[in-house]
């Protein structure tokens, strides 16, 4: 039981020590310049963060089930029979667990850090997509919400999204996340480039 | 096939407590994403055009901390692993539609979050239609439970187990290889 004391005071430790050991704040907040924090520095606190999530609440970290759930959430609000008669909601009740609140707190998390970052960009339409398909916000929101469908379809069939298989399960050595995240980014960099540079 | 496990394991932990250490988790997993910078459109559609490889190194920073952390704890019995299953044709076809849906959208279920918190409201119609496929998906699992997802299913498979080896070995060999591979991505980088 000792070493169950330690190792929270050890992840303890580690969070405090990381604010030092990050780089200066960027200040553009659409400058295609370098990240605020060193991405090595940032994957590694992932990694730590797995770790933590691993001990403390036993489930890996990932965030399309969340979405599921929240979808069935509405679901049984709208459709309760119908919404419960589907498999994949006798499998996962809709209701909110530990995921939707990972989602919902990495919201707030990621404002914390633009925010403390002067990096919160506050737009409807990102810079580089404005200077390829222009400033229709109704174009981008209507290409952002079918890439989302297709998305979460694809992560439910594949069984996780660029968290539960790109980094969850890959670190735990699975196969079929390792198939998954390579498909994500075959599948992925073709449709970018046919996007911005046909 | 885990679930059973799961269930038992997660008594120990208060609902309400695990509700409130989702949180945290989050709030710490968003600010990690934005401050890597892999919340911004250009930078998540920078590694699919390949001009850009902050998601690369994050990533495989993460997995390797975490492989070895994870891996650690479970051989100290302190953790339990979560392995998803190898279902190859439901992984194959999955991935390669959340493929198109990543550059269509241009962010992923976290760091979709993320970058709404960060200010970008195309996010929001991001997030809905995330939601709106989950539903879909849920309404054709029974079909795709009784066909695709039962070819080449493998159930919990991993690397070592495909090549034979024990899984700290292989780890051992692994390591030093995802290294080499973000070394190279680094060198490739600035050396013009």
């Amino acid at each position: 039981m000792k070493v169950g004391a330690t190792i929270p005071a050890t992840f303890g430790l580690l969070l405090i020590a990381c604010p030092v050991g990050a780089a200066e704040l960027s200040a553009d907040p659409n400058a295609y310049s370098e990240p605020a924090w060193s991405p090595y520095l940032v994957g590694s606190l992932i990694g730590l963060l797995s770790m933590m999530t691993f001990y403390f609440s036993n489930k890996p970290l990932g965030a399309s089930t969340a979405y599921a759930r929240v979808a069935g959430m509405i679901g049984s609000a709208i459709a309760p029979r119908h919404t419960a008669s589907l498999k994949f909601y006798q499998d996962k009740k809709p209701r909110v667990d530990w995921e939707v609140m990972l989602v919902v707190g990495a919201i707030g998390g990621a404002f914390l850090a633009a925010w403390t970052g002067n990096e919160l960009t506050l737009r409807w339409t990102p810079a580089m997509w404005e200077a390829r398909f222009g400033d229709s916000v109704g174009l981008r929101l209507a290409v952002a919400f079918v890439g989302g469908v297709l998305m979460a379809f694809g992560a439910r069939l594949a069984g996780g999204c660029t968290s539960g298989h790109g980094i969850s399960g890959t670190m735990q050595l699975a196969v079929g996340s390792w198939i998954a995240v390579i498909c994500f980014f075959v599948a992925g960099i073709a449709v970018a480039m046919l996007m911005f540079q046909i | 096939m885990s679930e059973p496990n799961k269930s038992t394991t997660n008594e120990k932990v208060r609902p309400i407590t695990q509700l409130v250490l989702g949180a945290v988790f989050g709030i710490a997993f968003g600010f990690l994403l934005q401050k890597g910078g892999v919340a911004k459109y250009h930078i998540l559609m920078g590694v699919l055009l390949l001009e850009d490889f902050t998601v690369i190194k994050v990533m495989l920073s993460a997995i390797i901390v975490g492989m070895i952390g994870v891996f650690s704890l479970h051989r100290m019995g302190l953790v339990q692993l979560h392995l998803k299953p190898t279902r190859y044709a439901a992984n194959i076809l999955g991935g390669l539609l959340f493929g198109v849906g990543f550059a269509l959208l241009g962010y992923c279920p976290g760091t979709g979050a993320a970058a709404l918190g960060q200010g970008n409201y195309d996010a929001v119609s991001g997030v809905l239609g995330l939601m709106v496929g989950s539903y879909l998906y849920a309404e054709a699992s029974l079909v795709l439970s009784k066909s695709v997802e039962k070819w080449g299913d493998r159930g919990q498979l991993t690397l070592p187990n495909l090549v034979g080896l024990p899984t700290l070995t292989f780890v051992l060999g692994f390591v030093p290889l995802l290294a080499a591979v973000l070394w190279a991505i680094e060198r490739a980088g600035s050396g013009g």
